[in-house]
């Protein structure tokens, strides 16, 4: 099994009112100078058959008409959890 | 006139489509692992929040049996009407273009609104709009109703006749491209709108203009 991570996020130039609503709340904690904000999600899973993530991507776990998505498959190494 | 009114798990707004749909001829619910029409003349894929909703709205639903079968029964020429999370599932299907976006202002609304019909020159053979020109006052109620299409997809649709509702000026309440309510195919069987009709057919709740859009589906059929 291979392990992957599928990030998907609104497409440019696709308004993005989440994105928008993290920007506008960072100032009032005190975060100033971040710009361009966009939220997404992220998928975690496990395929027997990696070769057919793109196609799994593109007719489920994303809406190509909306969304861009990268498939990034991990290594037993690089997924174990990290602390900061 | 005989309608079948799909019910996925998380529909809500199944039960009044049904009642609306019985004013205009016999109605039944098709569940939604059934792959059998049972021979109706039009479909309603209610409003709700079809499997969840999960991933994205309508994302899901799209895969199931009933869907499998409403695609086939749309490419014959079957008269189609997608309300709301029906609207998001029919264009997640790809039988209406465009998508449904989270609201501009990230609320869920629930008011009513008029719509601007459009789309009275229909493609020739179909009788969608064949009535006059009026706005309908009907409920909305949705929290991912920003209807979304690239500016060359929209051109189109104006061009072809295929933007079938539209909010009335400064009514536009999720920040809907072009301020467009509901779409329909190019050969004007497939209708999707994201204001609900089901919940205006009875004088008491404040309008009965939503029979008009059931009308109009019911005329579309070959």
């Amino acid at each position: 099994m291979a392990k992957a991570r599928v990030l998907i996020r609104p497409k440019e130039g696709i308004l993005d009112p989440q994105g928008k609503a993290v920007e506008r709340a960072l100032p009032a904690l005190g975060f100033e100078g971040v710009g361009h904000v966009r939220v997404g999600r992220m998928v975690e899973l496990e395929a027997e058959d990696p070769a057919r993530l793109p196609e799994l991507c593109e007719k489920l776990l994303a809406n190509p008409l909306i969304e861009d998505f990268e498939i990034e498959e991990i290594d037993a190494a690089s997924s174990a959890p990290t602390n900061p | 006139m005989r309608w079948g009114i799909l019910q996925f798990p998380g529909s809500c707004d199944e039960r009044d489509a049904l009642q609306a749909c019985s004013l205009s001829g016999e109605a039944r619910l098709v569940w939604h692992e059934s792959r059998d029409l049972d021979g109706v003349d039009a479909v309603v894929v209610p409003g709700g929040f079809s499997y969840g909703d999960y991933l994205r709205a309508g994302a899901i639903a799209r895969f199931s049996p009933a869907m499998e079968a409403v695609a086939e029964f749309a490419g014959g020429g079957g008269a189609v009407l997608g309300i709301c999370n029906g609207f998001q599932v029919l264009c997640e299907t790809g039988l209406l273009p465009g998508a449904l976006l989270v609201n501009e202002s990230l609320r869920f609304v629930c008011r009513q609104v008029e719509l601007q019909v459009e789309g009275l020159h229909p493609p020739q053979g179909t009788q969608f709009f064949n009535r006059p020109e009026k706005t309908l006052s009907i409920p909305a109620k949705h929290g991912e109703g920003r209807y979304w299409a690239p500016e060359e997809t929209l051109d189109a649709l104006e061009a072809n006749g295929q933007v079938a509702f539209r909010y009335a000026p400064g009514q536009n309440p999720n920040g809907s491209a072009r301020d467009i309510a509901g779409v329909r195919n190019a050969a004007g069987n497939v209708l999707g709108l994201m204001p609900h009709p089901e919940h205006a057919v009875d004088a008491m709740t404040g309008s009965t203009d939503g029979l008009r859009v059931f009308e109009a589906v019911a005329g579309a059929r070959a």
